[in-house]
């Protein structure tokens, strides 16, 4: 009986959802961007042409179909440096959503499943960390040590892991008081034969929910601070680090920020359909 | 009721101390701070100089409880950058904050509240559904993004607001709706579900039933219990927001504490950077703290069960 | 007498179920007149269309629905409003959690005389202290300033009719109001449904599934059974001669003291109500009755088995012998 994460009726009635249907597209395509990336960008992305800097999109006046987006304040092309920046975006979402889900998993499991100090533990441990500034933290550190890819994705771990705590307490309390469970219990099973064939099969598709949300809450805070200048490090092409190099042209060619701004929002919102689309599916309450 | 604030208050002290822990230990993880104040050019004997000014030579606890018994009093030291006392900094940024904050938050009701009851009211109409979008869209929008896309369009190509600075009132309508932005999708989906649940409620039938009109229904009878936990949330979210003012403040040069956070990081001035994330916290602390006290004024229930 | 209530041809259709079909009922002044049936009968339905309080996606036709002589099928919304609350009133099944739990007491009362009357505020509380007197409730002051999570079942629900009484309606509706009560609670409220009623002379129309209470309080009875009225009569009629097959079924469900031998079985009738859907003919009880034939399939005749006693069956009036329950 248990393990049923995705049964048949519910995943049928999630291919007929168009918010699913259109975020897994997006979703989807950003990922095969990123893997394809290296073979299917029509420039490399960190070649200079001081000759061709700042040129207009092929769809804008000036705009020429050698740079199909245009060029970047190096002459770098923008299509390959946004494509390019798929990878960065993909990949802090994906890394940091397992480093924080492997944390705040194993939090919200232990408190929920063995209650009394454990969960006091568990609680004040989120509490603390939702009360800590997270921006101003990774920023302090980042500063502190030296900004690298590696550093942001294990910054931003460590700090988004409360909601997947929060969730995988609540459903592991829930599931541990189901009768089942309490029957199991009594017929002598292993806390640890509960624990992996009913509470971890029974909370996946709640943290899926969370997942998607906290990637597209990763995706965004690492923009934010390559855009500050202490994310990705110059010149990896970061979504936000091309609008924050770009900002100095953006009142005369205001498309420099609209383009990576735009990849930026519709990854986030493909994410965010995915995620609204399993909740509509779980009925998983997170108003919050 | 008492019992509860007690166990509450108590939980807030105790996670305010292990922020002040945190924040310390913060400023210690790049190894010798000394070095880092120094910057890349100091000599070795400069790097020593630093040392003995702020006590960095001394053992690692003895530097924790000095530093702990005076931010409990309030004295986070001075700045190396400003030349000032941390506190007098935070103390004089802090207004620029807080009306940025709650100018947000503000923006963020006068969104969220109608379009969420407008929302459970048409609930499964294309309107439910176009202000779920609006929810959509608000919580994948870059908020720096939006800012500078607001300055281009609003200070540059109309011309309507001022691009950055705090002279008056109009500087912050700008960073005011970028931040509300990050609040909107939370309180509207919030105001939503809590309006859908009261709507049908019994009590909104004996409502109907007594003849009341129609706005008296959704807005006394209706919204008056959906609110309470939107009046938590939305405190939790100010919290969040002036947290998250450091990204806006540094888009618009809105010398706030988040400005001034940015600006010592910047500098290496990690005095300001611990205190701020300091400030932050204790706020965000004494948000949630007022929260609760907020709902027991607000639920009959709480309050005199 | 002249009826305060008239409803004729009731329907009422709710997404593909046909929840009333063809209720017609009236209530005359000082009169009460109980809605008997099991539960999804449409009885709920009925009162909730009378008072226009349907939930959304209902819809209701009427061939007349006349309150006080006046034509109510046809006012819209806000005619309505200006007739709810101040000349009918409900009281529903949940004493529960129909008060609004953020209000006090005295704040919910007053709301309805204010609203209607305009009645200055000190005035209305005075009014809804001297109601809730009227209704038992010792220490009225105190109670205004309470809030519902304060006061017992028995309490909110006596603070339902007293809300209910404010603006003095002519008609009372009252849905179910002792389901949810203690059974010695029970009693109170019906004596005081029952003294009000007396005193002030309103109609009222009371939904029950209760035989009991049908029989202590009603002045006259309808049965319903799956969205129509299968028999109406004077309450005396109806216990000592019920002519349809349900009624009878659900007349000999009740223990009567006297009239049940040691030993003997109560009866039951077996199956459940039917949902019925657009479109349905026939008699709906048909599929339960041990007396149906071919005929109950067709349109079914309302005939008259004695003075305004009137009853929807294929079968004659005294079949099988009079008081077979």
């Amino acid at each position: 009986m248990s393990g049923a994460v995705l049964p048949v009726g519910r995943g049928a009635r999630l291919l007929r959802n168009p918010g699913f249907l259109v975020g897994a597209f997006i979703v989807g395509a950003c990922a095969v961007l990123a893997v394809l990336a290296p073979w299917i960008v029509p420039y490399d992305p960190f070649a200079i042409d001081l000759n061709r800097r700042v040129v207009p999109p092929a769809f804008m006046e000036g705009g020429s179909l050698q740079n199909l987006l245009g060029t970047d304040q190096l002459g770098r092309d923008y299509l390959s440096r946004l494509i390019y920046g798929a990878r960065i975006s993909m990949l802090i979402g994906v890394l940091t959503v397992i480093t924080s889900g492997i944390i705040g998993t194993t939090l919200g499991v232990l408190g929920g499943f063995y209650g009394g100090r454990v969960d006091d533990a568990v609680v004040f441990a989120i509490t603390t960390r939702l009360s800590i500034p997270a921006v101003l933290v990774a920023l302090a550190v980042a500063a502190l040590r030296g900004s690298s890819l590696m550093l942001v994705i294990l910054v931003l771990g460590l700090l988004l892991w409360d909601r997947f705590a929060v969730v995988a307490r609540s459903t592991t309390m829930q599931i541990r008081n189901l009768d089942y469970v309490a029957a199991a219990w009594c017929a002598g099973v292993s806390r640890w034969w509960v624990l992996t064939r009913e509470v971890l099969p029974n909370i996946a598709t709640h943290l899926a929910v969370v997942a998607t949300l906290e990637m597209a809450l990763a995706i965004l805070l690492e923009a934010a601070l390559s855009f500050l200048g202490l994310g990705v490090p110059a010149p990896l092409p970061s979504w936000g680090l091309m609008i924050s190099e770009a900002k100095d042209y953006m009142f005369f060619s205001p498309w420099v920020i609209v383009i990576p701004g735009m990849a930026l929002f519709v990854l986030v919102l493909g994410v965010n359909l995915l995620g609204d689309a399993l909740r509509d599916m779980m009925g998983t309450d997170l108003s919050r | 009721m008492l019992r509860f604030f007690l166990r509450r208050f108590t939980v807030a002290v105790l996670v305010a101390l292990t922020v002040l822990t945190l924040a310390f230990l913060l400023t210690r993880l790049s190894g010798d701070l000394a070095i880092s104040i120094a910057g890349p050019n100091a000599t070795a004997a400069d790097v020593e100089t630093i040392r003995q000014v702020y006590g960095l030579n001394r053992p690692l606890h003895v530097q924790y409880f000095d530093w702990l018994g005076r931010a409990v009093q309030g004295d986070f030291g001075d700045s190396f950058f400003f030349r000032d006392r941390v506190a007098n900094l935070i103390a004089s940024r802090m207004s620029v904050t807080l009306t940025l904050g709650l100018v947000g938050l503000g923006i963020a009701l006068v969104v969220s509240l109608p379009l969420g009851i407008l929302a459970a009211v048409r609930e499964g109409t294309w309107v439910d559904r176009a202000v779920s979008l609006v929810a959509l869209i608000g919580q994948a929008m870059p908020s720096f993004w939006l800012g500078l896309v607001l300055m281009v369009v609003f200070g540059l190509q109309l011309g309507w607001l001022p691009i950055s600075g705090t002279g008056s009132w109009e500087h912050y309508v700008m960073p005011g709706v970028v931040l509300a932005f990050s609040a909107i999708p939370s309180l509207t989906r919030l105001t939503r579900s809590g309006m859908i649940e009261a709507l049908a409620s019994d009590y909104i039938r004996t409502a109907r039933a007594k003849g009341l009109s129609r706005l008296s229904i959704l807005v006394k009878h209706g919204f008056r219990n959906a609110a309470i936990p939107v009046v938590s949330i939305a405190a939790v979210q100010l919290g969040f927001m002036l947290g998250g003012s450091i990204v806006i403040e540094t888009v618009f040069a809105l010398h706030g504490i988040g400005y001034l956070a940015w600006e010592s990081i910047s500098k290496n001035d990690f005095p300001v950077v611990q205190a701020v994330v300091l400030v932050l916290a204790l706020l965000y602390i004494g948000l949630t703290l007022a929260a609760d006290l907020l709902n027991a004024v607000l639920d009959p229930r709480l309050r005199t069960g | 007498m002249s009826a305060l209530l008239e409803v004729q041809g009731l329907r009422v259709t709710i997404g593909s179920t046909a929840a009333v079909r063809g209720v017609s009922l009236s209530v005359n002044k000082g009169e009460t007149h109980c809605l008997v049936g099991e539960s999804g009968c449409g009885k709920s339905i009925t009162a909730l269309s009378v008072m226009g309080l349907l939930p959304k996606g209902s819809l209701r036709e009427t061939q007349a629905l006349r309150f006080a002589g006046e034509e109510i099928g046809r006012y819209d919304e806000r005619q309505m409003e200006r007739l709810r609350g101040d000349r009918m009133a409900m009281i529903f099944q949940e004493p529960m959690t129909s008060l609004n739990p953020a209000y006090t007491v005295g704040s919910q009362m007053t709301e309805v005389l204010r609203r209607h009357r305009g009645t200055p505020r000190a005035q209305a509380v005075d009014r809804a202290a001297e109601l809730l007197a009227r209704v038992g409730i010792t220490a009225p002051g105190l109670r205004l300033g309470q809030y519902p999570h304060q006061l017992s079942g028995g309490l909110r629900q006596r603070v339902m009719i007293a809300m209910a009484l404010m603006c003095d309606p002519e008609l009372l509706i009252a849905d179910e109001p002792t389901t949810a009560l203690d059974v010695t609670v029970q009693a109170q409220i019906l004596r005081l449904l029952a003294g009000i009623q007396k005193d002030l002379g309103l109609g009222i129309l009371l939904i029950t599934h209760d035989l009991g209470i049908v029989a202590r309080i009603a002045d006259r009875v309808s049965v319903m059974y799956a969205g129509e009225v299968v028999e109406s009569a004077p309450t005396a009629a109806l216990f000592a001669a019920p002519e349809h097959p349900y009624t009878r079924g659900l007349l000999s469900c009740v223990p009567v003291p006297g009239k049940v031998k040691r030993d003997e079985p109560l009866g039951s009738i077996p199956g459940v109500v039917p949902r019925i859907r657009p479109g349905f003919a026939g008699c709906g009880f048909r599929d339960r009755c041990s007396r149906a034939s071919a005929a109950c399939a067709g349109a079914i005749p309302r005939r008259n088995a004695g003075d305004s006693h009137e009853v929807l069956c294929t079968l004659e009036p005294g079949w099988g012998g009079k008081a077979a329950a």
